[in-house]
């Protein structure tokens, strides 16, 4: 009957409405296409960090968070499984403190700032003194200045870190630390705590001719006046709001009142040191501050973890380990107290764990992530359990910044933060395979291989010549390159030190890319071209705009027309 | 003559007891008995050949003869001089990073004694020159400067062991040509106020008339707390002027750089205004023209021996300022001011014989009991007697001898400088740093290896990393017998 038909027909159509309306809800827009909100990795080693390690065991994610973990744990009907035969699955590891996720430099001050800062000062007077609040902004927020343009976000989760705790990097008070997960769709999503610590540095840097301070113990001192007046002007305000008549007003401080505010919040105070002179000197200047205070660089801490165990100060170990430079002198002998650091810095967690000294990794200078497991595994080899290893990139960090309860290890209703790897994290040859971040899966894709097999050796020290709407510049590029053609190195230009992310000569074209600084924010710079067997040509792509460069080895030929004179054989 | 030196040089060493020199010092020392040398007390005379006890780290019997106690180390010091360990009164060692807050006029905020480098090697250096207690200062780049602290080049002990117990802090003023800056400037600095002598003078004013107004603020706040009234709130504490107002009450001592008799008597003046001392006049080259002035105010001069023209301000200086301030009646002392002269205090202090004639106990008190005097140390060091800290110098000539040459040096009864450990060290020193670098070489070898495993031309990479052997570096800072 027609009608009936018509019912049908009008029921099947709201129901394929439905389904497909199901489907599409069921599935809301991800970036790689479709993913679920629920999946489970099934029979994979599993290394919980706050528990023992499980063989053939399953972790099951819904919604960004560990719904379940074990060896029986169910597995939702509409989960995505991912079989984790031959995988092991680890918590996602934590940077305990960097500057990844901020770009721009410190924002330019514009009016209504400057008037905020202080008495009106150009930018070009120097400091006369502590009231001046020289090289200070501990208002700067890194949950505030977060942003998704910083390439390093995607190198970082690639080597396997979910989490970091950035912090702007320049000044004496620097600015405000927060827990980033590196994932998000607006920069603001990164956010996990705003506010977890306030680095402190007493480095004078090369403010010489520029205004007070401009010696260590200058710095030490304004550093004791600012925490003396941030406490006064807090009582001095509140009694002059009780009662204004008859006091002058207490004047206005931006970095005082940023500072309290995060004194309030019990915010870590972190004191850079790194040898023992340093350490023994951040003991007491946290007991003078009297505040909550961790230790980060402490190299030197084989020297003394006693003493940092006995205060119970808690030491972030800088992983780039002091080492010999690259162009040395080798005329030029180190001190043996130089030696002697290098030789045992990478012994100082082993040290720490013995002396019961609480402590985490970050990676100080590294620019390149994966430099840091390479790094914990030499600590690993120098005498470090690799439990305690594990956990100071995982738990130990998270309990330092008080989010151990949210991440930091594979438990239930903890963020589903993890590294999936084909083998043993500390492993040289391990590879990781797919990073979770907030439960969004991340796939690592292997680095392209050359086609064909490479015409030549690349390796050595080339010196690029190139211009740029600046004018004339040279970099020197060390490059190694193994026999398939990948091509690894650094590169080094007024700009700064770069490692080559990756890079290969296959027949007589190479490429190879750094990300570097370029002003306002990094960015990928990638140089390809053609090597003749004696010298470099072709050009720097950097955001779309390409220049020519050509490399030459110095010492083997100066120029170019003596390049063409030895091909052409005119022995001299 | 030498050869007997030489005999009894072997036993001296063979006699020595492995003592930890090269270790962090025990806080117990030993009980030690220096046996048949010549004892310069500089305070009590000389004994031509006696004996000290040292127990606790004092100085605990000096005599002809001594008994030893039981277990006592015994150091047979025959034909070897003993002396109190030398006191410099201007030394720039032992400061982590820049020796001057230099950036404003008055620096006072900024402290020596918060940076102090126990790592320093010119403590042991100076140790090596028979020097065991320093007035480590700030420099001379502000008309004040900053805060100082007297130190005892206790080697091996970490920063907070090293300031001297009970010593008063002082403070660092600077007159003259190095403040106003009128024959250099710092690359981009702008040019600072003060850049005259007069202006020199008004700095200094115009900080302790804020000084004075800031003790009176503190001193009505007190009152007030005292009174009873708990609301009042303090005045700001202002790091710069609290060591002002310490200088105001005493309890601070001002050392202060000067050349000229003009600058000399301008401080004295407006000391006596403020209410104020001046402890000690430091280099005062022109010291001797107004030392009637300096007796009479009762201020200590410490100087250089013989160094003279290096700036217009340093022309009228003669080798004879010492010796003349001396006779005046002015407590002289001889300084280095340079971890290198440092090193030889008891040969510039001799100068003073040759220029002035100062008689041999005079020219050593400039560098023992005269300082310790200066910093108010005198009742713990400058002089061997019973009851004083076991500062000692053993030397193998009269300590005023151009021939002499540190044996021994002890602090608080620990022996932190002994020479023939030293030489005998340096061996194992050599070796330890010849390891680790070829320790380095081999692992830097080892990645190049692994990162370009399959590489064409490994032979390439060899001539970029092929370094020269080490050379045997007497220059190079290697030898320090007390690195930890």
């Amino acid at each position: 009957m027609r009608s009936t038909l018509g019912r049908i027909g009008l029921c099947a159509l709201l129901g394929a409405m439905v389904a497909i309306c199901l489907f599409v809800t069921a599935s809301p827009a991800f970036a790689q296409g479709g993913e679920p909100q629920y999946f489970a990795i099934r029979g994979a080693k599993v290394v919980p960090v706050s528990g023992p390690a499980m063989e053939d065991a399953t972790v099951v994610v819904a919604r960004g968070v560990i719904l379940a973990v074990g060896k029986d744990a169910a597995i939702p009907a509409d989960a995505w499984v991912i079989e984790g035969k031959g995988l092991t699955i680890y918590p996602g590891l934590v940077d305990a403190l960097t500057d990844v996720g901020l770009v721009t430099a410190a924002p330019a001050p514009s009016s209504e700032n400057a008037a905020a800062a202080g008495p009106a000062r150009r930018a070009e007077e120097a400091a006369r003194g502590p009231e001046d609040r020289p090289n200070s902004t501990p208002w700067r927020s890194a949950a505030e200045e977060v942003s998704l343009a910083d390439k390093r976000i995607e190198t970082w989760r690639s080597a396997g870190f979910t989490t970091v705790v950035s912090s702007p990097k320049t000044g004496f008070f620097p600015g405000q630390a927060a827990v980033l997960d590196l994932n998000g769709e607006r920069s603001g999503d990164l956010v996990v705590k705003a506010l977890v610590a306030i680095p402190v540095s007493t480095k004078p840097g090369s403010s010489f001719g520029r205004g007070f301070p401009d010696s260590l113990m200058g710095v030490i001192a304004y550093e004791h006046q600012v925490f003396l007046d941030t406490d006064w002007l807090t009582k001095a305000e509140a009694a002059y709001e009780k009662n204004p008549k008859g006091t002058a007003r207490p004047r206005y401080d931006r970095a005082s009142a940023a500072l309290a505010e995060v004194l309030e919040d019990h915010a870590t105070v972190l004191i850079s040191a790194n040898s023992a002179l340093e350490m023994r000197r951040a003991l007491e200047l946290a007991a003078r501050w009297k505040v909550n205070a961790a230790i980060y660089g402490g190299q030197a801490g084989y020297e003394m973890a006693d003493e940092l165990a006995a205060k119970k100060i808690p030491v972030l170990v800088n992983l780039k380990w002091p080492e010999a430079e690259k162009d040395a002198d080798p005329d030029q002998m180190p001190t043996l107290r130089t030696l002697r650091l290098r030789d045992r810095a990478p012994s100082t967690p082993a040290r720490f764990a013995k002396a019961g000294v609480k402590f985490a990794f970050y990676s100080g200078d590294s620019v390149n992530p994966k430099d840091l497991l390479k790094a914990v595994k030499k600590s690993i080899d120098a005498g470090l359990a690799p439990d305690t290893a594990l956990r100071a990139l995982t738990l130990s960090p998270a309990e330092l910044y008080g989010v151990s309860d949210r991440l930091g290890s594979i438990e239930k209703g903890k963020i589903a933060n993890l590294v999936v790897t084909d083998g043993d994290l500390f492993n040289e040859k391990t590879k990781i395979k797919y990073v979770f971040v907030d439960g969004r899966r991340y796939e690592i894709r292997e680095p392209e291989k050359p086609k064909d097999p490479p015409k030549g050796d690349i390796t050595g020290k080339w010196k690029l010549s190139y211009t740029t709407p600046e004018g004339a510049e040279e970099s020197t590029a060390d490059l190694t390159m193994a026999s398939d053609g990948t091509i690894s190195g650094t590169l080094s230009s007024k700009r700064g030190n770069a490692t080559i992310l990756s890079g290969y000569l296959t027949g007589d074209h190479f490429t190879f890319v750094i990300n570097i600084n370029i002003g306002q924010n990094f960015a990928d710079v990638t140089f390809s071209g053609t090597y003749d067997g004696i010298a470099l040509k072709g050009n720097i792509s950097v955001e779309g705009y390409s220049i020519d460069f050509i490399g030459t080895k110095p010492g083997a030929a100066s120029s170019l027309a003596q390049v063409a004179d030895l091909a052409q054989g005119d022995a001299r | 003559m030498n050869c007997l030196r030489f005999a009894v040089l072997t036993a001296f060493t063979l006699s020595v007891a492995s003592h930890a020199t090269l270790a962090t010092p025990p806080d117990a020392s030993p009980v030690i008995v220096i046996q048949n040398a010549t004892i310069l007390t500089v305070t009590k005379g000389t004994i031509e050949r006696g004996s000290i006890l040292i127990k606790d780290g004092k100085i605990s019997e000096v005599g002809p003869s001594v008994k030893a106690p039981k277990d006592a180390m015994v150091i047979d010091a025959e034909g070897k001089f003993v002396t109190p360990g030398i006191i410099d009164c201007h030394s720039h060692i032992a400061i982590d990073g820049s020796v001057n807050e230099g950036s404003i006029s008055v620096s006072s905020i900024a402290n020596t004694a918060e940076v102090l480098n126990s790592d320093d090697v010119d403590i042991y250096r100076d140790l090596a020159g028979g020097v065991t207690t320093a007035n480590i200062l700030h420099g001379s780049a502000n008309s004040i400067g900053g805060q100082t602290v007297v130190i005892k080049l206790r080697w091996g002990q970490p920063a907070s062991k090293l300031p001297f117990e009970g010593a008063l802090p002082g403070i660092k003023f600077a007159l003259g040509e190095n403040p106003k800056r009128s024959n250099f400037s710092i690359p981009g600095q702008p040019k600072r106020y003060p850049a005259t002598r007069m202006g020199v003078e008004e700095t200094i004013r115009g900080a302790f008339t804020e000084a004075r107004d800031y003790k009176n603020s503190w001193d009505a706040y007190n009152k007030k707390i005292a009174g009873g009234d708990k609301s009042a709130l303090p005045p700001r504490r202002d790091l710069r002027l609290d060591p002002l107002v310490e200088v105001l009450e005493g309890k601070r001592y001002v050392h202060s750089h000067c050349y000229r008799e003009d600058e000399i008597l301008m401080l004295l003046r407006v000391a006596k205004e403020f209410g104020f001392k001046v402890r000690t006049f430091q280099h005062v080259l022109e010291g001797y023209k107004v030392a009637d002035e300096l007796a009479t105010a009762g201020v200590g001069a410490s100087t250089f021996s013989d160094w003279w023209a290096y700036k217009v301000e340093a022309y009228d200086a003669i080798p004879y300022n010492a010796a003349l301030m001396t006779k005046r009646g002015v407590v002289v002392s001889i300084n280095s001011d340079d971890a290198e002269e440092a090193t030889h205090l008891n040969q510039e202090a001799a100068k003073s014989m040759k220029f002035g004639g100062l008689t041999h106990d005079q020219a050593l008190k400039l560098v023992t009991i005269n300082p310790a005097m200066q910093l108010g140390i005198d009742k713990r060091v400058g002089s061997i007697e019973v009851g004083k800290d076991a500062d000692l110098v053993i030397y193998d000539h009269d300590p005023l001898s151009a021939y002499a040459v540190v044996q021994k040096t002890f602090v608080d009864g620990h022996v932190l400088f002994d020479r023939d450990k030293d030489i005998a060290g340096r061996a194992a020193l050599e070796k330890e740093k010849n390891d680790l670098i070829a320790k380095e070489k081999a692992a830097a070898k080892k990645s190049e290896e692994k990162k370009g495993e399959q590489s064409k031309k490994p032979e390439e990479k060899k001539p970029e990393e092929k370094p020269k052997p080490p050379s045997s570096d007497q220059a190079a800072p290697s030898a320090n017998g007390g690195a930890q």
